[in-house]
């Protein structure tokens, strides 16, 4: 049986971490609140966008997408895995890494044997593990948690946007944790580049007569890449999210094993207290009796 | 009639208004009470509106408007 003292130091230690783990709780809590409240905000801008993307676009031709909308074959990949900055977060970027190397082993072998597949990291767990990768990573954002607002994000969808363009690569996939609640989170592997055109659904178009100016075409290919970059940063807001829910979750989770733990601990320093105590009684009364016996 | 303008981060504003004026990319335009239907694409400069407590500005770099039934929605950049 450890000692006294082992056992003390030990129900400091693990006291100690609990604490730190309660807090780190507290904190993934209240900045969840604050992504979510974030993901809410963007919500109706999204939302108007698409619709009037849908009502713009039910007339004019798929090609009227312009080069976003050009489907060249899949011979040159550039997927963005989206993680954190830091860990403790349960399983949350090790999904993302595991999610790219399914997609590319699934889908992009081959390019990735020619060495055609790069990643551009958000966040620096999917960069360190991507940079151990001979020659996969690209370029990483990291900063860009600092201050999440679209301002900061569409640099970073306009470069890849003109990587496209430019015909650097024929492929662009996003790869993220989609918020569910705090303790759910779907990894999605969502192609962005190049665009599908919206569905036309013949049904959902509205009759009305709008005057469109300064054209249709001209309306599309400026919504085009506004719609893009609500699409990364709908990704990003859901990763930030997701992230602070899987801390969320893993601390709690954590929190409750090291009270369980401390549970432990505290018994087994009591019994051996007791054992002590009993011991030096004995001790105490045998000593008595031999001198009553002298 | 209604008016909207909306930020991918936040709502600018929202509330009664009697005139709107946007930046058009092919020139400002005014829109009044009753316009028609109109989709137009807006260039970098001011939104400018009226209401009932005076003028209001906002500084756009772009964006698009949508003007449907005396309800007015601006997607800024």
């Amino acid at each position: 049986m450890a000692s006294l003292k082992e056992v003390r130091n030990r129900i400091g230690s693990v006291n100690s971490t609990q604490q730190i783990t309660k807090a780190m709780k507290m904190v993934a809590a209240a900045k969840l609140r604050r992504a979510q409240d974030a993901i809410v905000r963007m919500r109706p801008y999204a939302e108007k966008l698409r619709e009037i993307l849908v009502n713009v676009s039910g007339n004019v031709d798929a090609a009227e997408g312009g080069a976003y909308a050009k489907v060249r074959p899949a011979g040159k990949i550039l997927m963005v895995p989206m993680s954190s900055n830091r860990g403790l977060a349960g399983a949350f970027n090790a999904t993302i890494t595991r999610a790219v190397n399914r997609e590319i082993r699934e889908n992009y072998a081959e390019q990735a044997a020619a060495g055609n597949v790069h990643v551009i990291c958000v966040g620096k767990k999917a960069a360190d593990y991507f940079r151990k990768q001979k020659g996969m990573l690209l370029r990483e954002h990291n900063d860009v948690y600092d201050q999440l607002d679209f301002e900061h994000t569409a640099p970073i969808v306009e470069q890849i946007m003109q990587e496209f363009l430019d015909g650097k690569y024929d492929r662009v996939i996003l790869v993220y944790n989609q918020f569910k609640n705090a303790a759910v989170q779907y990894v999605q592997v969502e192609p962005m580049l190049p665009i599908t055109p919206p569905e036309k659904t013949e049904e959902k178009q509205s009759n009305i007569d709008y005057i469109f100016e300064p054209g249709k075409g001209a309306i599309v290919r400026d919504l085009i890449p506004k719609s893009l970059k609500i699409q990364f940063y709908k990704a990003l807001l859901d990763s930030f999210a997701s992230e602070h829910g899987a801390r969320m979750t893993a601390m709690s989770k954590a929190t409750d094993n090291a009270g369980e733990l401390l549970r432990e601990l505290r018994l087994q320093y009591n019994k051996a207290r007791q054992a002590a105590i009993t011991n030096e009684i004995l001790e105490i009364v045998s000593g008595a009796e031999a001198l009553k016996g002298g | 009639m209604q008016f909207e303008i909306l930020t991918p981060d936040k709502q600018l504003f929202a509330g009664e208004v009697s005139s709107v004026h946007v930046p058009g990319t092919k020139g400002i335009f005014q829109v009044l009470n009753n316009h028609a239907p109109i989709i137009s694409s807006l260039g970098k400069g001011m939104v400018r509106i009226k209401t009932s407590e005076g003028e209001k500005t906002f500084e756009i770099n772009g964006g698009v408007v949508e003007v449907l039934k005396n309800k007015i929605i601006v997607l800024a950049d």
